[in-house]
C-alpha cells in the first residue's frame, strides 16, 4: 500500500515562493498527473516527493511513513527523468540492474528482473549496448525499465515524453499507461501537455503559480473547470469567455442575449462555453466569422461576438467564410459561470 | 547562367587558396615544435667536436658519448629520482585538493562562488619568486626546506588552479540528473559519485594529473631556491650546466625534454578529452 499524503508543503527559493502550502492525497495505485505551464511549480513538487528538493515547510508521507527528512534512496520511489539520465558508462543491462545491484540483490534475481522489464519495454535485444548507441526513444525505454525493475511503491515521472518526437510520444504514451497499470504502482507524472495528462491520468492536478487549482478526473477537469484559469488552460482551443451582467431573478445579459444563470448573484459574472458546445440555431449569439480553419474532423471558426474573440467548432462539411454572420447557441448544461473577483466557478 | 560560369572557377580558386593556407599553417606549426626538438636530438647524439663545428650535419652520428657522460655524472640519478617523487607528490596533492574544489564549484551554489573562481586564477597572477622566497624562509623555520615534500607543496600551489578549473569543467559536463538518478536508485552521495561520476571523469582526472606532473617536472625556479642537497633534475641541471660546454647543455636539455614528451604522448588521448575534444 503506497498512498501519498502531501500536507502543507511550501517551497521558497530565496525570495521566490515556488510552492504555496500544497495539500494533496494520492491513493494507492492511482495515476496522478501534475499539469501546468512551465514555472508553475509542478516539477518542484515532484522533486520534493522524490527527495531531490527539501520543502521549506510541510510534510510528505508515503504509505504510513513520513519521508520528507529521508534521502531519496530510503523513500521507496523510482524516478524517470526528462533527459532519461541513462548512465553512459554502463550497458543497458547494467543500467536496468543498477538499483538492484545497489540493493545487493542476487545475480540470478538481477538477471531475471532485468530481462523481464526489458521485455516489458521491448528492449530485450539492446541489453548489451551502451546509451550512446541508442535512440532517444530507446533511452526512454531503458529509463522506464530501470525504474520499474526497482519494483518501487511509487514511480515519479518528470516530463518523460517531452523529448520524443510526436509519433513516438503517442506510442510511448499508450505503452506507459498499459505498463504502469500492470505494475500496480502509484504514479505521479509531471507534464505541460494537456492531451498527455487527459489520456494518462486517473486524476489531474492542475497547477498555477505554485498552487493546485483543481484536482479531479480528466473529464471533470474538462467539463467543470473549478477556476477561470483551468477553463482557459485546458482544451484546445480553450473555453470562450463573455462578461455577464445580472438582470435579476437569476437571469444574465450575455452579449445581446439573456440567459438563465446561477441564482442569487447580483454581481457581474463571466460566462464560459467550450467551442464544441455551440450549435447553429436561430436563437443565439450574433457572431461574425473572422478566421476559418478546416482541421479535418471538424472546422474551427474564430468569430467576433460583441467585440470579444469567440471560437466555435462546426461540422467539417459546413461552408463558412470570412465575414459570414452566424447565430451560435450554447448547449444546455454545458455553460459555466465564474466570479471575476475570486476566479472561482459559481454553481 | 553566365554568372554561374564565372562564379564556379572563382569559388574553386578560393577553395584552393584556403587549402594552401591550411596546409601551410599545419606545416609551420609542426616545424615550430619539431625543428628545435630535432636539433636537440642530433646535437645530443653528436660527438663534442660535431656540436661546435659548422656547417651542421642533419643526420645524427649516434654518438652516445654525451649521454653516457650524463649517466655517469654523479648525482644525476638522484636528481631524476627526486624529480619523479616531487612530480608524483604534486600530482597527488593537486588532485586531492583540486578535484573536490572543482566538484563543489560545479555542484553547489554557495556564497562567494564567483569570487572563489576569480581568486583561483589570481594565484597565478603572482610571479613565482614572490611565492617561493617567503616560502623558503617559512620552510627553513619549519624544517621543510630541502625536502621533496616541501618542494611538492610549492609545485602543488602552481598546479592546483589548473586542477580546480579543469575538474570544474569536467564535473559541469556531467548532468546532475545522472547523479540524481543514482540517488533515487539506492546510492548516497558518495556511492553515486563513485559509481557514476568517477568512471565518467576518470580520463579527465588522469589528464589533469599528468598536467600537474608536467608542471612540476618542468619547474626550475622554486626547485633551485628551495633545495640544495635534494635537487630535482631541472635545478640540478641548471646548477651544473651553467659552466658546462655546449654539447653537455644539449644532452642535459635532451634528458629534460624526453621524459615529459613521452609522458604527454602516452596520455595524449586523455589530454584531448581534457580540452573537450571528443576522441572515441
Amino acid at each position: 500500500m503506497a498512498q501519498i499524503e502531501i500536507k502543507g508543503v511550501a517551497k521558497q527559493f530565496g525570495s521566490y515562493q515556488a510552492l504555496h502550502s500544497i495539500n494533496l492525497s494520492i491513493s494507492d495505485q492511482e495515476f496522478m498527473v501534475l499539469l501546468g505551464a512551465s514555472g508553475c511549480g509542478k516539477t518542484t513538487l515532484l522533486r520534493i516527493v522524490a527527495g531531490l528538493e527539501t520543502p521549506t515547510e510541510g510534510e510528505v508521507w508515503i504509505g504510513d511513513r513520513r519521508v520528507d527528512h529521508l534521502p531519496p534512496r530510503d523513500r521507496g520511489i523510482a524516478m524517470v527523468f526528462q533527459n532519461y539520465a541513462v548512465f553512459p558508462h554502463l550497458t543497458v543491462f547494467e543500467n536496468i540492474g543498477f538499483g538492484l545491484r545497489m540493493a545487493k540483490v542476487s545475480n540470478d534475481e538481477v538477471k531475471r528482473r532485468v530481462e523481464r522489464n526489458a521485455e516489458l519495454m521491448h528492449i530485450e535485444q539492446l541489453l548489451a549496448r551502451y546509451s550512446g548507441e541508442l535512440s532517444g526513444g530507446q533511452r526512454q525505454r531503458v529509463a522506464v525499465a530501470r525504474a520499474l525493475a526497482m519494483e518501487p511503491d511509487v514511480i515519479l515521472m518528470d516530463e518523460p515524453l517531452s523529448n520524443l518526437d510526436a509519433l513516438l510520444r503517442l506510442e510511448m504514451r499508450a505503452e506507459l499507461k498499459g505498463v504502469l497499470a500492470e505494475s500496480k504502482t502509484t504514479a505521479i507524472y509531471v507534464t505541460h501537455d494537456q492531451v498527455e495528462a487527459m489520456s494518462l491520468a486517473d486524476r489531474i492536478s492542475v497547477m498555477h503559480q505554485g498552487r493546485i487549482v483543481q484536482s479531479a478526473t480528466p473529464v471533470e477537469v474538462y467539463r467543470n473547470p473549478a477556476e477561470h484559469f483551468v477553463a482557459g488552460f485546458i482544451g484546445n482551443p480553450p473555453m470562450n469567455f463573455l462578461s455577464a451582467v445580472p438582470e435579476g431573478a437569476g437571469r444574465y445579459r450575455v452579449a445581446d442575449k439573456v440567459l438563465d444563470g446561477p441564482n442569487g448573484a447580483s454581481e457581474p459574472l463571466v460566462f464560459a462555453i467550450r467551442p464544441e458546445d455551440l450549435t447553429l440555431s436561430n436563437d443565439g449569439f450574433a457572431a461574425t466569422v473572422k478566421i476559418v480553419e478546416p482541421l479535418g474532423p471538424h472546422l474551427l471558426a474564430t468569430c467576433d461576438v460583441a467585440g470579444t474573440m469567440f471560437r466555435a467548432i462546426l461540422d467539417s462539411d459546413m461552408t463558412v467564410k470570412h465575414g459570414d454572420k452566424l447565430t451560435l447557441a450554447p448547449q444546455d448544461g454545458r455553460v459555466r459561470w465564474f466570479d471575476p473577483e475570486s476566479q472561482r466557478a459559481v454553481a | 547562367m553566365t554568372a554561374v560560369d564565372v562564379a564556379a572557377p572563382a569559388q574553386a580558386s578560393t577553395v584552393k587558396t584556403g587549402r594552401f593556407v591550411y596546409i601551410a599553417s599545419v606545416f609551420l606549426l609542426c616545424a615550430w615544435v619539431l625543428v628545435p626538438l630535432y636539433f636537440l636530438l642530433i646535437n645530443t647524439l653528436s660527438s663534442p667536436e660535431a656540436v661546435t663545428s659548422f656547417p651542421k650535419s642533419f643526420v645524427p652520428e649516434f654518438n652516445l658519448g654525451s649521454l653516457e657522460f650524463f649517466w655517469n655524472f654523479s648525482g644525476i640519478l638522484n636528481a631524476i629520482k627526486n624529480s619523479v617523487i616531487v612530480a608524483v607528490l604534486t600530482m597527488i596533492i593537486s588532485i586531492a585538493v583540486g578535484a573536490p574544489a572543482g566538484y563543489a564549484l560545479s555542484r553547489f551554489d554557495f556564497r562567494g562562488r564567483e569570487l572563489f573562481r576569480l581568486l583561483i586564477l589570481l594565484t597565478r597572477a603572482f610571479p613565482l619568486p614572490l611565492l617561493a622566497l617567503p616560502r623558503a624562509v617559512m620552510f627553513i623555520r619549519s624544517g621543510l626546506d630541502d625536502t621533496v615534500f616541501g618542494l611538492a607543496l610549492v609545485h602543488a600551489t602552481l598546479a592546483i588552479p589548473f586542477a580546480v578549473l579543469i575538474t570544474f569543467s569536467l564535473f559541469s559536463g556531467i548532468p546532475l540528473e545522472l547523479e540524481e538518478a543514482a540517488w533515487t536508485l539506492g546510492c548516497d552521495r558518495l556511492t553515486a559519485f563513485r559509481k557514476v561520476v568517477l568512471p565518467l571523469i576518470l580520463p579527465g582526472i588522469t589528464a589533469s594529473a599528468i598536467f600537474a606532473f608536467v608542471i612540476s617536472w618542468n619547474e626550475v625556479f622554486a626547485a633551485a631556491v628551495l633545495t640544495i642537497e635534494n635537487r630535482t633534475l631541472t635545478a640540478f641541471l641548471l646548477a651544473s650546466l651553467a659552466e658546462s660546454p655546449l654539447y653537455l647543455k644539449f644532452a642535459g636539455g635532451f634528458i629534460l625534454v624526453v621524459p615529459a614528451l613521452i609522458f604527454i604522448f602516452a596520455v595524449r588521448k586523455y589530454l584531448f578529452a581534457m580540452w573537450g575534444i571528443a576522441n572515441r
